[in-house]
């Protein structure tokens, strides 16, 4: 069911939850956290929609805050909130209120959010565009125990990555993380199985895409070796090449579906690797919420670092050379480095 | 080629994002033309492959009769997982999967195919990279247990070679005795390492089964009351509304109490009971659970501590339902019991004479399996007892399935002028407050068992000190009198009741 309030304030709409709740005769819900969706009109519904598949998984109380534009200085000196709940049905399996906020209230989302969190719940703010530089001094990413981000939906991605790592708080999580889950996990079911050392990788994939450089990050701080980045047309993340003391192993997806698996030695397998959706993508944020450090150290091991290192080991070897053994010698640093992260990012918004 | 975790760079405790995939390996299944592996085998293999816990290369050998090609093999997983399986069908998962996917047709006692199983295993080891890797799973009738390992051995299947692992996984009955048991433990062992035989006892698989431990040894609120000083006793039911089906076969001798009680309803006591384990691993958690069956004690009495009942003709949930003595293929004169309870009690300081009530049954009213752990009354109440009038027992009751979850029961004030106080209950359902679907068990225990995992597995000796405890009891039923008769749909005979009322106490109706 859904009630609509007009002009209205957080108690109110306290009460027409508890209200709605008797009417629709399913008084307690065992929901398990508060999601604090932080839009814009544009994405609001696309956004909801994903939490509401998201809530299958994890039953929430979801707040949707859309900062309304006022277009001249009367609107702006009036302040208005609007709230729209839905409940049953309507909402998934939790509840949903979408709040709309006019004017001045604008600027003080967090006294109308405040009041509407679960108790003792957790919360998790989650911006799917237009994520604050600084997540957790954002008035309302500090009511969030999780503050989630997207740095593919960003303007300036990689340029992004940085600042995100500048101000990384514990709790802070990025969807470009996220996505490259699956990835992580079959590069490392691929290391389980060949005892080998490995000496550097490549990772390959669409431009202005972070995913590509929080992944080549995390291999060179959890491999220590130098990776390198190269660009191709996509979708997502198309392939990486780890070089080992036992030969190449590659994990190529052309795609978007289904990735081949190759390993020097090994008849190449296929690996079931479908890029996910938004709400595939928000229900395994959700499953933790606590800190997540292995992002933390791929962030912080920052992009001037991996570019310096990619430059410093011979960057000219191309796909198809089997290096058998990269000689590990800071001496030849090669000028002709030809790093991925080139280019001033050009206007496209990559996000969907 | 072993695939030791601990070396893998990209592997970190802290990443908890990444989930435990199993390292390389195939599933051989034994029987793979059955309804347990068509409606659960099958099924949990995909949604493994789904949720990408399964590694690359994962292979799946069928092993059985039928005159199938791969393709057929690979047609009949197809059709059981499109209509089993808990997740959606992807087509990339099935691409994946289809690769490693084998069969191999033969009899037990045929050395051909045995040998040709031996050629298959190596082709995959080279062709999916599975490093000789292999998990037997039994999913035959017990007869054919010592065929079927002993031709693992004769062909060498069984080796432990270096970094390698075979293992053999066996389905309940595990014997229908201690003497049958024991047997069946020798002939396995030989073949098998203990630490390689996984039994599968799919209720310890079941979320809620894995959340008793949570409960109980994750809070504060429960483990002070979980002690004779507070518990009046313990109620342990598993209720099924179907009869026997096409299972005359197997079930007619066996029985109820052999079939359920022994392993289901034993573990689910033992879980319920035990100390605290040191730890969460394997061993500690078996040395508990060993300690506390270890402890159960048989009341003197059998004949009024214990009842067994056969269903009877009668009408269930609306449809018409024959009696036990008139299924197909059973014995007009079977003494077999359809319907089982026991009361047993644990010798031990925590527990000394809080009984634990056992039930199970086929054809009872509905289905349900369940622990009530059910608390004392209030020593004084300063209410008058009008007030009091229709306040029962506190109770804690874990819904095992289904309808997952956790009920409190305790007693609330009516609303009104008056005092009075009325049972309400609290509820946890884990349908509310997580996932719609938590994994089936089956999933849970194939991907432990690829792990090596044995947590979630019963031990030799907790089989053994089992049929310790349901031994006796069997012995006593063969000799003295028969089963009672009970109505279908009904929760089981008046025997049943009349043993709790002895006691001043009923069942609870789950």
């Amino acid at each position: 069911m859904k009630t609509d309030l007009t002009d209205t304030t957080s108690s109110k709409i306290n009460k027409a939850l508890v209200l709605g709740r008797r009417a629709i005769g399913t008084p307690a819900v065992g929901m398990v956290l508060t999601l604090v969706i932080v839009t814009d009109e544009e994405n609001a519904y696309d956004a909801l929609k994903a939490a509401n598949e998201a809530s299958r998984e994890h039953p929430s109380r979801t707040l949707v805050v859309i900062k309304r534009v006022s277009r001249s200085p009367r609107d702006r000196s009036k302040a208005r909130l609007d709230a729209e709940v839905r409940l049953g049905a309507d909402a998934s399996t939790g509840e949903t209120v979408v709040l709309r906020l006019y004017g001045e209230v604008g600027d003080h989302a967090q006294s109308v959010v405040l009041p509407l969190l679960l108790p003792d719940a957790p919360v998790v703010v989650w911006w799917p565009v237009n994520s604050p530089t600084d997540p957790a001094k954002d008035p309302l990413g500090a009511l969030a125990q999780r503050r989630v981000t997207d740095t593919y939906a960003a303007e300036q991605p990689i340029h992004e990555l940085t600042a995100r790592a500048d101000a990384y708080t514990p709790g802070d999580t990025d969807l470009a993380w996220t996505r490259i889950t699956p990835w992580r996990s079959m590069l490392a079911a691929a290391l389980d199985q060949v005892v080998c050392e490995v000496t550097s990788a490549e990772v390959e994939g669409e431009e202005f895409n972070p995913s590509v450089e929080l992944l080549a990050m995390w291999l060179a701080e959890r491999l220590n070796i130098p990776v390198r980045r190269s660009a191709s047309t996509g979708p997502g993340l198309t392939s990486v090449r780890m070089e080992t003391s036992s030969g190449p192993i590659v994990l190529d997806r052309p795609d978007g579906s289904l990735a081949t698996l190759s390993i020097q030695g090994q008849p190449d397998r296929a690996v079931a690797l479908k890029r996910r959706d938004t709400a595939e993508l928000i229900a395994e944020e959700l499953r933790r919420l606590d800190p997540d450090d292995t992002y933390a150290t791929a962030l912080k091991f920052g992009l001037e670092r991996l570019d310096e290192e990619a430059a410093v080991t011979a960057p000219e070897v191309v796909v198809e050379t089997v290096a058998e053994t990269v000689v590990e010698s800071a001496a030849p640093a090669a000028p002709a480095a030809k790093p991925a992260a080139k280019k001033a990012p050009a206007k496209k918004a990559a996000a969907k | 080629m072993s695939a030791v975790h601990g070396a893998n760079p990209l592997r970190d405790a802290a990443d908890r994002r990444l989930p435990r995939i199993a390292g390389p390996s195939g599933l051989v299944i034994f029987g793979v033309t059955g309804d347990l592996s068509r409606k659960k085998l099958m099924p949990a293999v995909y949604d493994l492959a789904n949720r990408g816990l399964l590694p690359p290369g994962f292979s799946l050998i069928g092993f059985a009769r039928r005159e199938w090609q791969d393709e057929d093999f690979a047609q009949e997983v197809h059709d059981a997982v499109e209509q089993h399986a808990r997740t959606p069908f992807r087509e990339e998962v099935w691409q994946q999967l289809i690769q490693g996917m084998r069969f191999v047709q033969g009899d037990f006692d045929d050395d051909d195919a045995f040998e040709q199983l031996k050629d298959t295993i190596e082709e995959l080891d080279k062709a999916q990279g599975t490093g000789g890797n292999f998990a037997f799973y039994l999913s035959v009738p017990p007869k054919f247990f010592p065929k079927v390992v002993q031709q693992l051995k004769k062909h060498g299947l069984a080796d432990q070679k270096d970094g390698s692992w075979r293992r053999a996984v066996i389905e309940k009955p595990f014997g229908h005795d201690l003497v049958s048991a024991k047997e069946l433990n020798e002939v396995v062992h030989e073949v098998f390492p203990p630490n390689e035989v996984f039994r599968i006892d799919h209720y310890l698989g079941k979320e809620t089964v894995q959340n008793i431990l949570a409960l109980r040894f994750a809070n504060t609120l429960f483990e002070p009351i979980w002690n004779r000083s507070y518990v009046d006793h313990v109620q342990i039911t598993m209720a099924e509304d179907i009869g026997i089906g096409g299972r005359a076969g197997y079930y007619d001798g066996i029985g109820a109490a052999r079939d359920v009680i022994q392993n289901h309803l034993l573990q689910l006591l033992a879980l319920t009971a035990m100390e605290e384990p040191a730890s969460f691993d394997a061993d500690a958690l078996a040395a508990e659970k060993t300690k506390v069956l270890g402890a159960v004690k048989l009341p003197k009495d059998l004949g009024k501590s214990t009842v067994r009942g056969q269903y009877a003709a009668g009408w269930q949930g609306g449809a018409k339902a024959v009696g036990y003595l008139q299924e197909d293929g059973i014995d007009p004169q079977s003494k077999t019991d359809t319907y089982a309870a026991i009361k047993l009690e644990i010798d031990n300081r925590r527990w000394a004479g809080v009984p634990f009530y056992l039930r199970t049954g086929k054809r009872l009213g509905r289905r349900v399996t369940e622990i009530a752990v059910v608390f004392q009354r209030a020593p004084h109440s300063p209410f008058d007892s009008t007030a009091t009038e229709e306040l029962g027992r506190n109770a804690i009751v874990i819904r095992v399935q289904p309808d997952e979850g956790v009920t409190v029961r305790f007693g609330s004030k009516v609303p009104g002028t008056q005092m009075e106080i009325r049972d309400v209950s609290m509820d946890f359902a884990y349908g509310e407050s997580f996932t719609e679907s938590s994994p089936e068990a089956y999933e849970r225990l194939i991907l432990d068992v690829l792990l090596g995992d044995s947590n979630l597995f019963p031990r030799v000796e907790e089989v053994e000190l089992s049929w310790k405890i349901l031994d006796p009891i069997e012995q006593f039923w063969d000799k003295h009198g028969k089963p009672a008769q009970y109505q279908s749909g009904t929760w089981g005979p008046v025997e049943a009741d009349e043993m709790l009322a002895r006691d001043g106490r009923s069942w609870r109706r789950p």
